[in-house]
């Protein structure tokens, strides 16, 4: 009973996400491109909650739609984007779409082929929450998470060099 | 609930970020499409660690580093996008041919 609700609630994400995938794509509006990308990522974030990874999703909506979308449409403003019709894609849209459309197929047939039959089992008992994370963060990946902290304060100052005024 | 539902939804999201890379033409929409890409690698590693259960917590911190990676990618990229366009006054990657030979 509770497989099949969320049977029908992932296959509801799905087709949400792959629509507003789509239009991120093809909008000929830069601003409604961006606000599809949003419906995009909180479909990603409602997966995760899906999946029992209640941190990762809430990282996802703060960092990714909090931070990351306004910094993107802070982009397109600032570049003063034109919005109209086809001014944003090139001449190789066919080609593009045939890329794409085989890259999936290519990757949709691996999968299948190598992981077909295995089932993800979601209870309470294997929910990972936020107290384990930590832990592990902060045992087994101190490292990295230094080497992103680093990461970050380089992006930071490198992004206000790039872009100040002199 | 099987776990090629969900890899194949990260592969279509990937597939439509190689769409926008390739067809879109101004910068800020490609940075979106490279966000698509970054989400659907994301998607596959909490995946996975809902797959190995309690073992598999590593895959949500990785998804996390991710997160960080993608925001410092957006942060520098944009800088770059906005020093193209005070410069050259319009950001479309096919006039940006200075460096082609």
């Amino acid at each position: 009973m509770v497989d099949t609700w969320q049977l029908v609630v992932f296959w509801a994400l799905f087709a949400m996400m792959g629509v507003s995938a789509l239009r991120v794509v093809t909008s000929s509006n830069v601003v409604h491109a961006a606000l599809y990308l949003v419906v995009t990522l909180m479909g990603a974030a409602a997966l995760y909650v899906l999946l029992l990874a209640e941190f990762v999703a809430w990282v996802q909506v703060l960092v990714y739609v909090g931070a990351i979308i306004v910094l993107m449409l802070f982009g397109l403003m600032l570049t003063r984007a034109p919005i109209g019709k086809g001014m944003f894609d090139n001449d190789q849209r066919l080609v593009a779409a045939v890329t794409a459309g085989a890259l999936f197929g290519v990757t949709t047939w691996i999968i299948v082929d190598a992981f077909e039959g295995q089932k993800i089992t979601l209870s309470k008992a294997t929910g990972i929450r936020a107290e384990s994370i930590g832990d592990v963060i902060f045992s087994s990946f101190v490292l990295p998470f230094e080497v992103i902290s680093m990461l970050l304060l380089a992006a930071l100052i490198g992004a206000v060099v790039i872009a100040r005024r002199d | 609930m099987p776990i090629t539902y969900l890899l194949i939804l990260s592969s279509m999201l990937f597939s439509i970020g190689v769409y926008g890379v390739l067809a879109r033409q101004n910068a800020v929409l490609i940075l979106l499409s490279i966000e698509l890409m970054l989400n659907a690698v994301n998607i596959n590693l909490v995946a996975f660690s809902a797959m190995f259960g309690a073992e598999g917590v590593a895959g949500q911190v990785f998804a996390l580093f991710i997160i960080a990676v993608a925001a410092a990618e957006v942060g520098v990229g944009l800088a770059i996008v906005i020093l193209i366009f005070r410069n050259r006054s319009n950001v479309d990657v096919d006039e940006m041919s200075l460096m082609k030979w």
